[in-house]
């Protein structure tokens, strides 16, 4: 089987600063970390590689510095790392990503394609779904569970308080939640394969079969009015109590804030 | 002349500390605690290839070197001496010597399952009366026909009990002095073979400290590890690398120290203003810092030069002289500004001062670490 899964650098933190005047994130000074619901999607991968066999690709379309957590998932025990990478790519919103990455991606062979739910940087969760439809292919996503029978994968799926039990033929893409594993650690020989043998392809605008209407700042229709940081609310309160005591307690809150 | 560590380099040292601060630092305090040897997070470094760092990929290990197993040891003893010491006994003492002076033979049946993480290792030389005067030994070891017969006692075996593999001095010819000593490779079950006391340590309490007893206990001649006679050179190079990952344990302890107390030192207020804001706590912080790195370049030069294949003695000698005094200085400032809390549990630099003091004590003492250094600027 050859899996591809799409990951991205995103900075490491949960606390988005951005720019008051521009409204764009603040990367300088953020250390990079592989955004986590992707690197939950490697680590799915490479259980199937574990038990089923299979060859693993990651995929990133990012500036030069993305090669390094290329090699993070190289160490982790991908076998292949592509990295996307050209001035004319910048700034795409998940229209113009996702019709790169499937461009870039149908130059490979696939019979999975896994992506990240969303990445904490964007929190669009668009980019996977949009990718299967640029690819024809079906899209499961929001996967809490992933497992390989026979020539089908199926995926349990979060949907509100409910799960769906999706099973699809090959290909398909899936896209996975940050809870679906605890994703492995590297290991110290893997690290220094991955930064002294491994190659990184590296794909810039020509090796990518896809119109320029479709890549950039212009061919992202997406255009984001105004950022700005949520007011945070005050954090809930668990009562573990009896029910008569914490009906009790959460009358006398409510009439003490004047709601009642 | 380059200090920076490159990209490799820099991404095991961050692998160690993700893995340290996941794994090792949650249970640091109740291991210590309840002298507890922590099983799940040594199989843990089993399965990641952490047990075999420096060995080739030829018997199993990781294929990389000495100062990324340094590394490991001082990230992993930042948040827990006990498990920075287990990892250094089974590397340095245990699969190093297998490694240097074993056959292909032995090393494919013991450095292999060592390395790749199926065994733990321990190294007994210490006996009671043969602690710094390792020549002293008592332990014996007679051919008979195919086999060795081992009879004798070693103390103060780190790992001992928990490991499978260990590397035994014994006497096998007491007329001849250190050149009658040799070395042995013997596995746990081996009739003959038992397990003392385990001892009640100040700290580093969660790694077993026990006693090996070895009663007739007959060994295949070929687990004779280097040539008859010559174990006490097996022992002291051995050692010789061992103190490159004590010092690394010891510049762990010291780091993780120092964290904590910069951490706190922001935190917690007296007169009205964090304690930071204080000269003699600031000036404190700088003398800490700064022998902290002196240390860190001693023990990173060290195990450069092993890695190069350089003559190491010396500089290995050095690096766990300064790294362990100032493990011990470190931890006893963090006590200090930590005031009361610190003499208490919760904040763990209690904790790091008891695990340091080791440091100073054993794989040679700070004493014999100078005998080494002045004997190789007198010679």
């Amino acid at each position: 089987m050859k899996i591809i899964v799409c990951i991205k650098q995103v900075p490491d933190t949960t606390e988005v600063k951005l720019d008051p005047k521009t409204g764009t994130l603040i990367r300088e000074g953020v250390p990079s970390i592989m955004n986590p619901d992707d690197k939950a999607g490697l680590e799915a991968a490479l259980r199937i590689k574990d038990e089923h066999g299979a060859h693993v690709s990651v995929i990133s379309m990012g500036p030069f510095q993305a090669r390094e957590m290329l090699r993070e998932a190289l160490a982790m025990g991908a076998d292949a790392a592509y990295l996307i990478t050209d001035r004319a790519f910048a700034a795409s919103d998940t229209w113009a990503t996702s019709s790169i990455l499937a461009a870039a991606i149908s130059k490979l062979d696939y019979d999975l394609i896994i992506t990240g739910r969303q990445a904490i940087d964007g929190d669009t969760a668009q980019v996977g779904p949009e990718t299967a439809e640029h690819l024809g292919i079906p899209n499961i996503s929001y996967a809490e569970e992933v497992h390989v029978d026979g020539d089908t994968l199926v995926v349990k799926r979060q949907f509100e308080d409910y799960s769906h039990l999706v099973r699809a033929k090959f290909p398909v893409l899936i896209t996975a939640l940050g809870e679906l594993n605890k994703p492995r650690y590297m290991t110290p020989g893997a690290i220094f394969d991955a930064w002294r043998e491994a190659e990184i392809v590296e794909w810039n605008r020509p090796d990518v079969p896809v119109d320029d209407s479709n890549i950039g700042y212009r061919g992202s229709p997406t255009r984001v009015a105004k950022s700005f940081p949520k007011t945070m609310k005050a954090p809930g309160m668990k009562i573990e109590e009896g029910v008569e005591e914490s009906v009790e307690f959460i009358f006398d809150k409510l009439k003490e804030k004047y709601l009642l | 002349m380059d200090f920076s560590l490159t990209n490799e380099y820099a991404m095991a040292q961050k692998l160690f500390r993700d893995f340290a601060q996941n794994e090792v630092a949650p249970i640091a305090e109740e291991v210590d605690e309840n002298h507890r040897f922590p099983t799940e997070t040594v199989a843990l470094m089993q399965k990641y290839g952490f047990m075999g760092i420096p060995f080739s990929k030829e018997w199993g290990g990781q294929g990389c070197d000495y100062l990324t197993y340094a590394l490991a040891v001082e990230e992993i003893s930042k948040v827990c001496g006990t498990t920075g010491v287990i990892l250094s006994a089974h590397t340095s003492l245990c699969a190093g010597a297998i490694n240097a002076y074993g056959t292909p033979e032995q090393k494919d049946k013991f450095l292999r399952p060592l390395a790749d993480g199926r065994k733990i290792g321990a190294f007994g030389l210490t006996e009671p009366e043969a602690g710094t005067d390792a020549a002293g030994q008592q332990t014996k070891a007679v051919l008979d026909g195919d086999e060795w017969v081992i009879n004798g006692n070693k103390i103060f075996i780190t790992n001992g009990g928990e490991a499978e593999i260990y590397v035994i001095f014994a006497m096998t010819d007491k007329a001849a002095g250190t050149r009658g000593i040799s070395a042995f490779i013997v596995e746990k079950g081996t009739p003959g073979f038992e397990f003392g006391i385990n001892e009640k340590k100040m700290g580093i309490r969660g790694s077993a400290t026990r006693e090996l007893i070895f009663r007739d206990c007959r060994i295949p001649k070929d687990q004779l590890l280097g040539k008859e006679g010559k174990g006490f050179g097996v022992a002291m190079s051995t050692l010789d690398d061992g103190r490159i990952g004590i010092a690394a344990q010891a510049l762990g302890i010291a780091g993780g120290a120092l964290e904590k107390t910069v951490a706190y030192v922001k935190e917690r207020k007296q007169f009205g203003r964090p304690i930071s804001a204080f000269q003699n706590t600031q000036f404190k912080l700088a003398e800490m810092k700064t022998e902290l790195e002196a240390a860190r370049w001693l023990v990173y030069l060290a195990a450069s030069k092993y890695d190069k294949g350089e003559k190491h003695s010396v500089e290995a000698a050095m690096a766990k002289l300064k790294a362990s005094r100032v493990a011990s200085w470190i931890t006893n400032q963090a006590v200090q500004l930590h005031g009361g809390y610190g003499y208490i549990q919760d904040y763990g630099v209690e904790r790091m001062m008891r695990d340091a003091k080791i440091t100073e004590i054993y794989e040679g003492t700070s004493e014999v670490m100078l005998m080494v250094v002045s004997a190789a600027l007198l010679k």
